[in-house]
């Protein structure tokens, strides 16, 4: 476990010390912040609905963007510069080396997000905020990131091409995302299948304030199946 | 696991690795005790670098075992790489990082206990030259500092072995000792394996040498002994003609060559203009020059240079990569 947190630490410090860090974060808190308040101000709803709510223009929207943006250089890079020999040969673990650049990521996602609480708070102050919706919405997104960070990092692993890792797992994410509104235009005996692989169906029954163990075994699974392939893939390459 | 002082330090039972078609290593077998600085010589692409990835654990053999303490690379890699302080080549860092933050890093992934690490890494700091610049980014470091923070993040736990693939490529004449004098220097108290293709490196640094062409071993000795297989001694002899058209080299060559206590002649270089120049080994202990001297004079051959030349371990390179080489390729 040390070493897992050295990894994470030696990440976030490298997002911090580089640009990605503030845009990620600045970017997450523009679109939120305006999803926010359109719904305080045009629709006078003390709630953050909007800020969990999954559509296609929506701060879970930009996570589909921004989580293969955060996690593309993890692996890509050290294999393009040659420091994943100096890193694989050191005595740690190939499930190290996965889970401290998972955590690194997930670390970082969930600065932005946890700045979003200054909205809550915000609304808490003006009118009276039912808090359990809140609780599981932020449940819901910190899973639903951890899902794509989990892709994200897979793609990085397979390629050493950071261009690469970033378009295969934004399509990926992408198309687990947008695949839900593609239901209504299946035919029926599908469209359940459809929308229990999307991710954003998931988020969606969170947002609303319904903490399923189906919706969070959902999203569980796919970080950890994801995770596990990208593992694999490390190890492959010492072959 | 037997005694850890009879145990040699690296073992490789027949090692071999395929990349698809290409064999990279056939069969290579050899041990390294304790405390010994070994050469790894070879042509590029002989099979160093692979060599060195499997004891490492980077790379998989396709067939064979490494041991490294006796203990097998492909069961207990942690367990053996903790052992290992290994600097790949061309020295792959993170180049956003400072140098100290670095250092704190591999000693982190290394185990390094936290108390007592300043002191432990000052020290190292010190030994390799780094004091200077442990505040600065590793991207804007020279070539010879960064291959010293190379070797600085490989002795950080104080490693049984240290394995360092080219640590002089691509550094200048001054670097170049100075990383060599480092080697020397840890040398005195571990186990050094280290690859080049330069010659005078291993003779300056090593105790012995492994020589590798094409994916095999083709000697492991000292160089000392290395250098004295090739039994006999070479002269060199450079000639010109008193005719005015130009001497005839392979006919020349055959002249030299009959003359006798001479085993071979090879051509090499003369000294511009009509001049011949001639590599001739002799046979046994006999000192042909004097009959070279007779064989050039009734042969109306000027004699401009006679004189002997120790065999280096060039020579015994050469040949023994080149022959092996060639019957391969």
């Amino acid at each position: 476990m040390p070493k897992v947190l050295a990894i994470a630490r030696r990440e976030i410090k490298s997002y911090f010390d580089s640009p990605i860090a503030y845009i990620v974060v600045t970017a997450f808190l523009l679109v939120a912040g305006w999803m926010f308040f359109s719904a305080l101000f045009l629709m006078e709803r003390a709630d953050l609905r909007g800020l969990f709510h999954p559509s296609p223009f929506s701060p879970s929207m930009l996570l589909v963007i921004l989580a293969p943006a955060v996690t593309m250089r993890l692996v890509s890079e050290e294999r393009k510069s040659g420091t994943f020999e100096l890193l694989t040969t050191m005595p740690v673990t190939d499930w190290q080396v996965v889970l401290g650049k998972f955590l690194a990521g997930f670390a970082l996602i969930a600065t932005a997000l946890g700045l979003t609480l200054a909205y809550a708070f915000t609304v808490s102050g003006i009118g009276d905020l039912d808090w359990g919706p809140v609780v599981s919405g932020y449940l819901g997104t910190l899973l639903f990131s951890a899902t794509l960070l989990a892709i994200g990092l897979l793609c990085s692993t397979l390629t050493d091409n950071q261009i690469v890792a970033f378009i295969v797992g934004f399509i990926v994410c992408a198309a687990l995302y947008f695949v839900y509104w593609l239901q209504f235009f299946l035919p029926s005996s599908i469209a359940p299948l459809v929308e229990f692989i999307s991710t954003s169906s998931h988020l969606e029954n969170m947002a609303r304030g319904v903490v399923d163990s189906r919706d969070v075994l959902y999203y569980l699974s796919l970080t950890g199946g994801a995770l596990f392939l990208a593992e694999r893939a490390l190890s492959r390459q010492h072959a | 696991m037997a005694d850890a002082e009879t145990t040699p330090m690296v073992e490789a039972r027949s090692l071999s690795k395929s990349y698809g078609q290409t064999r990279a290593l056939t069969d290579l077998s050899f041990k390294i005790s304790r405390g010994e600085v070994v050469g790894f010589l070879g042509p590029n692409g002989a099979g160093k670098t692979t060599t060195m990835k499997i004891l490492t654990g980077f790379l998989r053999p396709s067939a064979g075992k490494a041991l490294v303490g006796g203990i097998d690379v492909a069961e207990d890699p942690l367990a053996t790489r903790a052992r290992i302080g290994y600097l790949p080549e061309s020295a792959p860092l993170y180049n956003d990082m400072m140098v100290l933050d670095f250092l704190e890093y591999a000693s982190d992934l290394r185990g390094v206990p936290r108390e007592g690490r300043r002191e432990k890494l000052k020290a190292i700091c010190q030994r390799c030259g780094l004091l200077e610049v442990l505040g600065k980014d590793i991207g804007h470091l020279s070539k010879g500092f960064r291959q010293r923070v190379g070797l600085a993040q490989a002795i950080v736990h104080d490693p049984d072995l240290i394995i360092l693939d080219e640590p002089t490529s691509g550094l200048d004449p001054n670097q170049i000792v100075e990383i060599r004098e480092l080697i020397k220097d840890l040398g005195r108290e571990k186990t050094v394996i280290l690859s080049t293709h330069i010659l005078p490196e291993v003779q300056a640094t090593c105790g012995r040498i492994i020589i590798v062409a094409d994916g095999k071993l083709v000697a492991d000795d000292t160089p000392d002994k290395l250098a004295e297989r090739e039994s006999g001694t070479v002269i060199r002899v450079v000639v010109k003609s008193r005719a005015s058209t130009p001497p005839d080299v392979e006919a020349v060559r055959k002249l030299f060559e009959a003359t006798p206590g001479v085993r071979s002649v090879n051509p090499a270089d003369g000294e511009g203009g009509s001049t011949l120049g001639f590599r001739v080994l002799t046979a046994g202990q006999d000192d042909p020059r004097e009959a070279l001297f007779s064989t050039a004079v009734s042969n109306q051959l000027v004699l401009l240079d006679l004189h002997r030349e120790h065999i280096s371990l060039e020579d015994t390179f050469r040949r023994l990569t080149r022959g092996e080489g060639g019957a391969h390729a």
